[in-house]
């Protein structure tokens, strides 16, 4: 219904649109698109048409199904369950559960930041996330949803859809729902997609309303590591992702001019928002793995947890250490007596004087001024006590161990921490610090332990000293991506020149260690990749110097361009990443952006050359933001422990009819080569996670000079990592132009050796028959 | 028939687990029956040293004894020519695990599907997985046989947990009894 004048006792409105019980903007002169607010089906061909390209292969992690009372049921093979439901479409379940519970984990942290920042600054507070700089402030929500969000209060309705879907693609995993694997895939894709709005509708009220970097791309450096903390001072450890307790802390220290007195640092995504806030007042301890190293150090005099990835034994390490702990977010209450109500010197009387060894607090701002004022009690009678072994204890332990390897077949990368042990036995702990640099901090080494030796906090004793050393600088989290960066790279991204983007995002499950992804980080970078990054990755790229002691972000600049180094912030600022692909369709090549979903992202799959890289993924969060990434077209390599997600989404190169788009100038089926060819894969090593990042930047749409540059990198990383030069050049070279000028004589062998026939290249490849121009069929 | 527990404790398999392969001459008899095998290897067979060797060349040994062509995943193949050998293809392990999956494969050689797959040199959790992906999804055409010296639940045949002399072991005397000079 449209109104051009709507008079009411109370109210006028003019150019009024309501749509289906929505209300759009009538301002905004760019049309509705097809798939407004789309529901679980809306996109479903769409995902089809991936998943006809990118076949699930299902590794399933569990052979039996036990969601139900005829559980639990043996589904090996081609047995089905007592409900019917097959061994695939299982598989294809859990991952649906899996994204769902990411999806709505993204979707309930936007909510209750929505919440809070209306509380606190009204409704009408305007959503700036890059000012001029900036003026399509929301491509993913402006793109699922058709809204163009100016306030806060617009973004209340986004949420309800979010709310919305999340519950139905829950529903549909219940038994006796969806019954084929595909149309669970699907769901999956969706679910994907709405935590991708999720995510942006958090990032962009907290960079709006707390005004954290906005857009910049020389956000100031911080400090990070295990060794900044000033540990003559009072220090609070804020931990998890959801960062308005954190800002209470740093306005409660500003506000009382208590600048100065009281350290605060952080781990993982509510350090690295905090540090958006105030980068001179918090700082950034490390990723997720370092939570027990951190806190059985006893440097921490009072933690602070908010929600998501906060170890469940948190409380215990903290009364361990006899640190009082503060819990504050209703999805993670630890147990613990909710005091929201109490006065704040109640409550802090009750934690220095240990009456109570944590409490619930469910009002941000009281958080701050509690925690501050307890830090400050507490601090001088705790003497920073820690639960860290001396090396006594670990040499008579050592003596002790029986070699059983229980610990080593609990550790997920099968550290040979017996192997150390005995090392240790002979007064020699340098194995066991060699062994801290892979650990992933799970402790589960310890749980297996039959004497009961806490074989982490040993490892953590033995590394002490380089731990005390680990200071580093990371740039701060920036934000979105300006649009005026994206008109000067949309072009070299499109036609191939700027060989790629590559976003690092993702937790730190890492198969050894950090330094894996700063090696990765510096590799593209040094090559004129964009390199992009989030969360615990854009952490552990901080934490590698080079011989003169710069970190990356020191050596590399922040702007979304060729060789630089982009940390964007924390996990829910993955869609700005996602974002920029999104505006490079629509700036860059002018195709509406408004709810026209599957046209993005048939411009996104055939010409941006973007990939993420998940190394260390272990989340379910992990899971759901990956599969935002597929639905627009964006392949996302995981690490070996990402195999565990149980189905990989997998190209095959030898099937030639898999690998025809349509010209969509002419109507013809063009065979375009695996470009990209796989959707989502697990490397073994970080070898072949390089190697194929560089083959998954390759798209139909390159030119014949960007597909020469993508090729250069291609070959010229296949020839150092592997050795060899890469035996699927044919799939890829479409006329000899496309072969890199320096390397002709060695492809053109490999060409002739697979009887290479040249091909045809198509300026405009695409998915979508109905965008073909001269309708031929 | 002798009881094995997985390696990485938690990672139990099952109801359907591999049967444990008690001795060396198990695995010479399936290789000698299957008439179109395998033979994957992973990039822990690059960095596993066995005796004064590595454990790519006790491997590389038995395919040659064995007649078996290889795919090295990840990055590996070019230590692998660097030892004389040429590998059937190299490619990464859920590349070669979602062809095996697929009946209608041609294979490598364009001979057809494989009926018998060996695997060793993943790491144990991703080796696990893909296991698990053939034992569920290739089962109607697809045997396959751990070498690792780790035992895999989700493999057709799998050797128990295993000391690497012993591990080293069986293999020698697998390439020895296929008619090779391990």
């Amino acid at each position: 219904m449209k109104a051009k004048e709507l008079k009411t006792a109370g109210a006028v409105a003019k150019d009024l649109e309501v749509s289906i019980g929505r209300v759009f903007d009538g301002t905004w002169a760019e049309p509705v698109g097809p798939t407004p607010f789309p529901s679980i089906t809306d996109l479903r061909k769409w995902d089809f048409k991936l998943l006809q390209r990118y076949k699930p292969f299902y590794m399933p992690f569990c052979d039996v199904c036990c969601l139900c009372t005829f559980g639990k049921c043996d589904l090996t093979g081609d047995k089905r369950g007592a409900c019917g439901l097959n061994m695939a479409a299982q598989q294809a379940r859990i991952v649906l559960l899996a994204c769902c519970i990411g999806a709505a984990t993204h979707t309930g942290h936007a909510r209750h930041l929505l919440e809070h920042l209306i509380d606190k600054f009204g409704r009408r507070f305007p959503i700036a996330v890059g000012g001029m700089n900036v003026e399509i402030e929301a491509p993913v929500t402006r793109l699922v949803t058709g809204i163009r969000p100016r306030i806060l209060g617009d973004l209340g309705a986004v949420l309800d859809y979010c709310e919305t879907e999340v519950t139905h693609l829950l529903a549909a995993c219940h038994t006796g729902q969806e019954g084929s694997n595909l149309d669970f895939e699907s769901k999956v894709f969706h679910a994907g997609m709405i935590d991708q709005v999720g995510m942006e509708v958090a990032d962009m009220v907290q960079i709006s309303a707390y005004g954290f970097p906005k857009a910049d791309p020389e956000a100031p450096l911080t400090e990070i590591g295990w060794g900044v903390a000033d540990v003559s001072k009072p220090v609070i450890l804020v931990i998890g992702h959801n960062v308005p307790s954190s800002i209470s802390i740093i306005d409660y220290l500003k506000d009382e001019g208590m600048y100065g007195d009281v350290e605060v640092v952080g781990i993982c995504c509510t350090a690295i928002d905090v540090t958006r806030y105030s980068h001179s007042l918090a700082k950034i301890v490390g990723p997720i793995s370092w939570q027990l190293r951190f806190i059985r150090s006893g440097i921490p005099d009072l933690i602070v947890v908010d929600e998501q990835c906060i170890r469940a034994d948190a409380l215990m390490e903290a009364q361990r250490i006899r640190a009082p702990i503060i819990a504050s977010s209703p999805k993670n209450c630890l147990g613990l007596e909710d005091r929201t109500e109490s006065l704040a010197l109640e409550i802090i009387s009750d934690l220095a004087e240990g009456k109570a060894s944590g409490v619930l607090i469910l009002d941000p701002e009281k958080v701050g001024e509690v925690a501050v004022r307890t830090v400050m009690a507490v601090a001088p009678e705790r003497k920073k006590f820690k639960v860290i072994p001396d090396v006594e204890a670990i040499l008579t332990a050592a003596h002790e161990c029986t070699q059983c390897n229980e610990c080593r077949r609990a550790c997920p990368n099968d550290l040979p921490i017996p192997d150390a042990m005995k090392v240790a036995a002979k007064g020699d702990l340098t194995p066991l610090a060699e062994i801290l640099s892979d650990c992933v901090g799970c402790a589960r080494c310890e749980s297996a332990c039959p004497n009961g030796f806490p074989l982490h906090s040993f490892m953590v004793k033995a590394g002490e000293q380089s731990l005390a050393e680990e200071k580093f600088k990371i740039r701060v989290g920036r934000g979105a991506i300006q649009d005026i960066e994206i008109r000067e790279v949309g072009g070299p991204i499109v036609l191939g020149e700027i060989p790629g983007v590559v976003a690092l995002v993702g937790c730190a499950n890492y198969p050894h260690g950090g330094r894996e992804v700063a090696e990765m980080a510096e590799e593209f970078a040094k090559r004129n990749y964009i390199v992009t990054a989030t969360g615990c990755a854009a952490m552990s790229i901080a934490m590698v110097k080079d011989e003169e002691g710069k970190t990356l972000y020191e050596k590399y600049p922040g702007d979304f361009g060729a060789g630089g180094i982009v940390n964007v912030g924390s996990c829910v600022s993955n869609p700005h990443i996602a974002g920029a692909a999104i505006k490079i369709a629509s700036i860059f090549a002018k195709i509406p952006l408004r709810s026209n979903y599957e046209e993005i992202a048939d411009y996104v799959y055939t010409r941006v050359g973007a990939v993420g890289v998940a190394w260390g993924a272990m989340s379910q969060k992990a899971a759901s933001i990956a599969s935002g990434f597929w639905r627009l077209g964006v392949p996302v390599i995981v690490g070996p422990h990402g195999s565990k997600y149980r189905r990989m989404l997998l190209g095959r190169k030898d099937c030639e009819e898999d690998w025809y788009d349509y010209d969509a100038r002419t109507g013809d089926r063009v065979y375009v080569g695996p470009t990209p060819e796989h959707l989502f894969f697990a490397a073994e090593t970080k070898e072949e996670a390089m190697v194929m990042i560089a083959k998954l930047c390759i798209r139909p749409a390159d030119t014949t000079k960007g597909r020469a540059i993508k090729l250069t990198h291609y070959i010229d990383l296949h020839k150092r990592l592997y050795g060899v030069l890469p035996d699927d050049l044919h799939l890829f070279v479409r006329t000899q132009a496309d072969i890199p000028i320096t390397m002709k004589g060695e492809v053109l062998q490999v060409l002739e050796k697979k009887k290479w026939k040249e091909g045809r290249i198509i300026n405009i490849p695409t998915l979508l028959p109905r965008l073909i121009r001269d309708r031929r069929e | 028939m002798a009881i094995a527990e997985p390696w990485q404790t938690a990672e139990i398999g099952g109801p359907k687990k591999a049967l444990v392969i008690t001795k060396p001459a198990v695995v010479v008899a399936m290789i000698k029956k299957a008439k179109h095998p395998i033979l994957v290897v992973g990039h822990e067979a690059v960095e596993t040293e066995v005796g004064k060797k590595k454990a790519i060349d006790v491997i590389i040994d038995l395919a040659k004894a064995a007649e078996i062509p290889v795919v090295a995943t990840a990055h590996i193949v070019g230590e692998v020519v660097q030892r004389d050998f040429r590998p059937a293809a190299w490619m990464p392990a859920v590349d070669i695990g979602n062809r095996l999956k697929d009946s209608k494969w041609s294979g490598l050689d364009g001979g057809g599907q494989y009926d018998l797959a060996l695997f060793v040199g993943i790491p144990y959790y991703m080796e696990w997985v893909i296991l698990s992906g053939l034992k569920h999804f290739a089962f109607n055409h697809l045997t396959t046989i751990s070498l690792d010296r780790f035992y895999q639940p989700q493999a057709t045949w799998s050797f128990p947990n295993t000391a690497i002399e012993s591990w080293a072991e069986n293999l020698t005397v697998i390439g020895d009894e296929l008619g090779g000079d391990v």
